[in-house]
């Protein structure tokens, strides 16, 4: 069974243009949502908070690891560690990795999540738990949608 | 994005269920308003969906977390995969803007 996340995606845009959105702490934050106290360092923690309404309370970290410019960018973190009352400090981190390539049209950028078999199945749980949460406020959406229109 | 955790009872019962002791029906139902039935309903829901599992011992059936539950994982997967979906599609407005 996979145990990794890999993401492929065009963009109409330079490698250097991309290269510091994935890298800037300010425009991280912009497409990421997250406000970071301070530039991505290798080797450093980066800390911030989410900016997503609603959930401003909620810290963001991760550990850099590799700033190969224009090339690889990588952190590891602990994936949507949104529940205040779990120390994920205590569970192994999964890594990220940005990988930017050139095209004729512009920059291919690879995402790839990877250790995900160390997570353990509390979180596996929750995540279950959630997404079923996630479907019955759908299915209440829904069905408000559905009773509007008759 | 965080939509709210499930139905309360099940997230109680894998909390009692999370030490990787199995336990029977009774002991999951004493300290909860619900009944017997009810809490079986809850717990056969979370056995389909792969988080915990059964295993008979004499007449009863007791009930403990799956320590590899490969739909549980699943799940998970998918729930971190649609965030980056999420994620990359702001980047790229970002970028190409």
């Amino acid at each position: 069974m996979s145990n990794r996340i890999e993401k492929r995606i065009e963009l109409r845009a330079p490698v250097t243009r991309v290269w510091r959105a994935l890298t800037d702490y300010r425009e991280f934050g912009e497409w990421f949502r997250v406000k970071l106290e301070g530039p991505f360092v290798a080797g450093q923690t980066s800390r911030g908070y989410i900016t997503w309404p609603g959930y401003e309370h909620l810290k963001w970290e991760a550990v850099v690891q590799k700033i190969e410019p224009e090339r690889l960018f990588s952190f590891t973190w602990h994936p949507y560690s949104v529940d205040l009352k779990i120390d994920y400090s205590q569970e192994t981190p999964t890594l990220v990795e940005f990988r930017l390539e050139k095209t004729t049209s512009g920059t291919l950028l690879m995402v790839t999540e990877s250790g995900f078999d160390k997570i353990p199945s509390a979180r596996r749980a929750e995540a279950f738990l959630r997404n079923e949460g996630g479907w019955a406020q759908q299915m209440v959406n829904i069905e408000k949608h559905v009773a509007q229109e008759s | 994005m965080f939509a709210a955790l499930g139905d309360e009872t099940r997230l109680v019962l894998v909390m009692k269920l999370c030490g990787g002791q199995p336990h029977s029906i009774s002991q999951l139902t004493e300290g909860s308003r619900l009944t017997r039935q009810a809490i079986t309903k809850h717990l056969r829901v979370l056995e389909r969906a792969g988080i915990v599992r059964s295993v008979r011992k004499g007449r009863e059936s007791r009930f403990a977390f799956d320590p590899e539950p490969i739909e549980g994982m699943k799940d998970y997967l998918n729930f971190v995969s649609t965030q980056w979906d999420e994620a990359l599609g702001r980047l790229k407005a970002f970028v190409e803007d």
